[in-house]
């Protein structure tokens, strides 16, 4: 009797021994950032370079910076189940799982970033309601748990789980109710990328992110929103990229990225101009109401004006329109180039909200503020990076998570 | 009728702190630490991971020899009422599990050591820099452990503490003008550590409500101002100073503005 394989038929995967030779490398990383981590736990959070005016820092970064990167999750499920982009059905399973080692990472970091981690547990027992944070807290929980529902039906087909009747039939039915999920899915989003927006945007002691009137809301939220609708999708196709390249194979059709890379095109585009008019009105008269000029929140060596032309120019109205141009992103070089600058967009712009905002003096007798992450940082910080390189090798291993993939790379 | 009924008016504890006479001797910082139980490093020098109630700032006008002048300016927690009503203040409102809270029969922040978990975002919020988080857990050397002031309770690594105006006194002071059946406080019945240690008395505290308490008068002298003011924090501590570098540094202003000439943007709240 023939075991039936792990592997999904009709693919062809690398050697045993290659796949293992990659994963201890990986993991040998992920145990460097698990260490860490537990040094972290047991020593306290003095195993940090934060301090008294850098309460948040690397960790509080990559946690925005996921969750919007992760946000192609939400927004190819949005499309491929409500707006009914049926091409995209090839690359939404790739969009599931970026977004699931997305979220559980920011979960993760989110644990290791709070002083008392037995007391996580607090911001659902003793929520506050006005806290940004705890909205945050609650939408990001119960959004994980959608993901791991919509990554469910993909890891039982498995085709050694998919022989078993019971997981066979729970995997089609789930797949027959996915748009519920989806719809949830764009729900939650809504409230915790726009909570993030509003996590900056309501210190109204800091001069830097304080947003006022309209421009707080509905505009920080819709600004978080919208940036990890638009850019979100570019991380997956950079990923996609990515994987094709370490594979050596093309695992989606172009007309499937040219689509998706169209519509997140014209997010970042009109996402960047709302971005444009929330930037005037802070520096005209948000800041100077507050006594500061544009120029003082950019007079630091690190933080000049330069990063505002990097975040909106550069890295926004750029890949913006070349991906709305047919020859932009149909060009592979002025694709990869658009979706990298586009990533790096949304994390400065994350970086900003996050770092800046602390880097800032506010009183005109201090001095910027400096801050420089410790190795425990790093490693924790990469520790997420290399936990979702293990996930998407054992997904794109043993999962059929590229339905495009047979048809083309035919095994003759 | 409410007033009338309840057991005493609602208080607005704040402080007024003479510049002029400020010599940053640092006393009020000493009396702090002892009072609060606050705890210390061997090492103190990285002043951005230490913790203190209360801190003083050394203030320069930037001019060279012979037209220096310095001020030193103790800066404690602002009890800020910040916009609209009370208890808006900046760090109130984002803490996500309600570890710290306005106290609307006096005013005061509190901060719930055994409720906060640490998540900093009060201090991300803070533009004063008032709060402090345990980085570490707190070491007494040899004996001080045995001299800790039982009325406060001493913080535990990886939560976030700060100046509380010795709210512990105004319970003691309650306690007992309980006991002998007043609703009210004496003006010297409740005072904090700072105050009393100021050894020119330049730190005036009270009920900025009760016009019998000396800090009703000193805050609307012609020479008052509070720190930040334009960020409509609403601070409950207030400044004196003669001098017009000092109230500059105490806000941010455009080149053209002048902080005598403007107008206060925030409506005090009572």
């Amino acid at each position: 009797m023939n075991e039936t394989p792990l592997i999904p038929p009709g693919v062809k995967r690398c050697s045993k021994w290659q796949f293992s030779l990659w994963m201890a490398a990986v993991t040998a990383v992920l145990l460097w950032g698990v260490y860490a981590m537990f040094l972290c736990w047991f020593k306290g959070l003095n195993q940090t370079n934060m301090n008294d005016a850098y309460g948040f820092a690397l960790w509080i970064w990559a946690d925005l910076a996921v969750i919007a990167l992760g946000g192609g999750a939400f927004f190819s499920g949005f499309l491929t189940y409500i707006v009914g982009k049926d091409d995209l059905k090839n690359i939404i399973n790739f969009a599931v799982i970026i977004g699931f080692i997305c979220y559980s990472s920011a979960l993760l970091i989110l644990a290791i970033d709070i002083g008392q981690p037995l007391r996580g547990w607090f911001i659902f027992w003793h929520a506050n309601v006005h806290s940004m944070l705890t909205e945050v807290a609650f939408c990001l929980s119960c959004y994980f748990a959608v993901l791991t529902i919509e990554f469910i039906p993909l890891i039982l087909e498995n085709p050694r789980l998919d022989k078993k009747p019971f997981l066979h039939h729970l995997s089609h039915n789930m797949h027959g109710i996915m748009a519920v999920f989806a719809a949830t899915g764009v729900f939650l989003s809504f409230f915790h990328q726009g909570s993030l927006g509003g996590v900056a945007g309501v210190l109204f002691g800091r001069p830097f992110a304080y947003r006022e009137h309209i421009f707080i809301w509905p505009f920080t939220f819709f600004l978080f929103t919208w940036s990890a609708a638009a850019y979100g999708p570019c991380f997956t196709i950079l990923v996609t990229k990515i994987t094709e390249k370490i594979t050596g194979k093309k695992l989606v059709k172009d007309n499937v990225i040219h689509l998706l890379a169209k519509i997140s095109g014209w997010m970042i585009i009109t996402y960047i101009i709302a971005k444009t008019a929330d930037t005037i009105y802070w520096a005209v008269v948000t800041a100077p109401n507050a006594g500061f000029t544009l120029m003082d929140f950019y007079a630091s060596p690190t933080y000049n004006i330069g990063i505002l032309f990097a975040e909106i120019v550069l890295c926004g109205f750029i890949p913006g329109l070349i991906l709305i141009t047919k020859r932009g992103r149909e060009n592979p070089l002025l694709l990869t180039t658009a979706i990298i600058l586009a990533v790096i967009g949304v994390s400065l712009n994350r970086w900003v909200m996050v770092l800046q905002v602390m880097a800032v003096p506010v009183f005109s007798f201090n001095n910027w503020y400096t801050y420089l992450p410790s190795w425990q940082e790093v490693a924790t910080t990469v520790l997420p990076v290399a936990y979702g390189l293990i996930v998407i090798s054992l997904a794109y291993r043993y999962l059929p998570v590229f339905p495009q993939e047979k048809e083309l790379n035919p095994i003759d | 009728m409410k007033e009338k009924n309840s057991h005493s008016n609602a208080k607005r504890y704040g402080m007024v702190i003479d510049l002029d006479k400020c010599t940053g001797c640092g006393a009020c910082m000493v009396a702090c630490y002892s009072e609060n139980n606050v705890p210390f490093k061997t090492d103190e020098t990285n002043k951005l991971d230490s913790i203190n109630w209360i801190r003083v700032f050394k203030l320069t006008n930037n001019k060279p020899y012979p037209d220096t002048e310095v001020c030193y300016l103790p800066m404690p927690c602002m009890q800020c009422d910040g916009v609209g009503k009370h208890g808006h203040s900046p760090c109130v409102s984002v803490c996500p599990a309600v570890a710290t809270d306005y106290d609307y029969s006096t005013g005061i922040v509190s901060q719930i050591y055994t409720r906060c978990f640490g998540c900093r975002y009060c201090m991300a919020a803070c533009p004063y820099h008032a709060r402090k988080f345990n980085w570490w857990d707190p070491a007494w050397p040899a004996d001080t452990k045995k001299y800790l002031s039982p009325n406060v309770s001493p913080r535990m690594r990886g939560v976030v503490e700060k100046c509380s105006f010795c709210f512990h006194r105004y319970q003691q002071a309650r306690d007992k003008a309980y006991l002998e059946k007043r609703a009210e406080l004496e003006e010297h019945e409740y005072q904090t550590a700072c105050a009393q240690a100021c050894p020119v008395n330049a730190i005036t505290f009270g009920d900025l409500n009760n016009k019998d308490h000396a800090v009703y008068k000193l805050k609307s002298s012609p020479t008052a101002f509070r720190l930040l003011e334009r960020l409509q924090t609403n601070p409950k501590v207030y400044y004196l100073t003669s001098k017009s570098w000092v109230r500059r540094a105490g806000d941010n202003y455009l080149a053209h503005e002048e902080p005598e000439n403007m107008k206060t943007t925030v409506k005090e709240h009572h």
